[in-house]
């Protein structure tokens, strides 16, 4: 039996209301303490979860997060993505912008959460709407990885 | 087309409603020794025994009101309060929903075990008719279990909720004209809805010049959080009172200049006792200068 380690450990959750939210950050949270991450790690990946839960919300109109323990070659890591099906991002450079915003709010979430972990990445979802995933360690690797 | 009683008389429900008060007392003696009546009352067998009446009289009604597959039924009212007693005593214990659906499902099996036993003795009316309606009648019951449990639940969560609110949101008043709102939990749109209202309102009654937002207890700050606290900040200002938000740590300061996020013209102090003399220290200054020129 060939079972990828990876995918064993995957949690999806639904993501269709705020109350959905607290339970993305508190999944987050668990896997990272339970992975070893450092409490400045833990802060910054649960702050990213949230900040593109809420995006997968008000912009997708709810979607679904998988979490997914990684065994990388320097320790474990921590993958979250998340799949919605809206209309997807027209101008994903113009999303990155710090103070972009077209949910009235700071602007501050895509760019934000990509520079609060070590890999992102935004791709088409197959059904039409937006993937975004992003991915930390526990131990940090050096700057610019995966960038 | 069918040669079935012309007139002999009774519809189903009727038949079936007949047969359930006929066997009252086997059909409560049997239930009363299943796990879903024995587990919930457990004092003495009597109790179950009664109870399991009130089950079958109840279903009894609902079927000589004729309607087998109505789940609102008058013939369910008298049971419902020792329904919802049941089950939730039954999922108290740790049993899930479909466990709990299929104890009373159990309850079904019994009473069509007597099903032959009774025909046998009685009528002329033709073998198992009555078993379909009793089946349609049992399915019933079971959703109108699950209904009351789900509401139930649904009551629990929105009854909390509202505790939850009113609970987290205190302003304490520290000082003449000072006062403070220690956050506990996550701040989205609405709790932080609260939060403002109640600390604006503080600020009019205690007249207060100072206010301190203490987000120890916040596990997570990101961007809607902190357009919160800054939509706080600002409207505190208007009404007069100066705004410090104390409790930021290590790793929250870290992440929010990550996140880009732009604090600069808030007044923030790593701890709660630094804001308090933050603040003592502006009421000094006040005092001193109370008119400010300019």
């Amino acid at each position: 039996m060939t079972s990828v380690p990876e995918r064993a450990e995957a949690v999806r959750l639904p993501i269709r209301g705020d109350g959905d939210l607290t339970a993305v950050r508190h999944q987050v949270r668990a896997l990272a303490r339970e992975l070893g991450f450092g409490l400045v790690q833990q802060t910054k990946i649960v702050t990213a979860a949230s900040e593109l839960a809420r995006n997968t919300l008000l912009h997708g109109g709810g979607g679904e997060v998988e979490v997914v323990r990684l065994e990388g070659p320097s320790g474990p890591g921590l993958r979250v993505s998340f799949t919605d099906s809206g209309p997807g991002i027209p101008d994903v450079e113009r999303a990155l912008q710090d103070g972009f915003s077209t949910a009235n709010g700071l602007g501050m979430g895509l760019g934000g959460a990509k520079r609060l972990v070590q890999e992102f990445g935004i791709e088409q979802a197959p059904g039409g709407g937006a993937r975004v995933t992003i991915a930390s360690w526990a131990v940090s690797r050096p700057a610019g990885f995966g960038a | 087309m069918t040669d079935g009683p012309p007139d002999s008389g009774l519809s189903s429900p009727d038949a079936l409603s007949a047969f359930l008060r006929r066997r009252s007392e086997q059909i409560a003696q049997r239930w009363a020794d299943l796990p879903l009546f024995q587990a919930v009352f457990t004092v003495t067998r009597d109790e179950a025994v009664e109870a399991s009446h009130a089950v079958v009289a109840s279903l009894a009604d609902v079927a000589a009101g004729g309607r087998l597959d109505d789940l609102e039924a008058a013939g369910f009212l008298p049971v419902r309060r020792q329904l919802i007693a049941m089950s939730g005593s039954r999922s108290r214990s740790g049993l899930s929903l479909a466990q709990v659906d299929r104890e009373f499902g159990a309850l079904r099996d019994a009473v069509l075990d007597m099903l032959p036993l009774d025909q046998a003795g009685q009528d002329e009316r033709g073998g198992d008719d009555l078993r379909l309606p009793l089946a349609t009648l049992f399915g019933t019951l079971r959703v109108v279990v699950v209904e009351t449990m789900l509401q139930e639940n649904q009551e629990v969560v929105l009854r909390q909720r509202q505790q939850l609110l009113e609970m987290t949101t205190p302003v304490i008043k520290l000082w003449d004209r000072l006062v403070a709102v220690p956050l506990i939990g996550m701040l989205d749109s609405a709790r932080s809805q609260v939060v403002m209202e109640n600390l604006l309102e503080a600020i009019v009654e205690h007249n207060a010049t100072v206010a301190i937002l203490d987000i120890t207890g916040v596990p997570t700050v990101d961007s809607l959080v902190a357009q919160h606290l800054m939509k706080t900040v600002a409207s505190a200002r208007l009404m007069g009172a100066e705004c410090v938000i104390s409790g930021i740590r290590p790793a929250i300061a870290q992440t929010i200049v990550q996140l880009g996020l732009d604090l600069g013209h808030v007044t923030t102090r790593a701890t709660l006792a630094d804001a308090l003399e933050w603040a003592m220290d502006q009421r000094g200054r006040r005092d001193r200068d109370p008119r400010p020129l300019g």
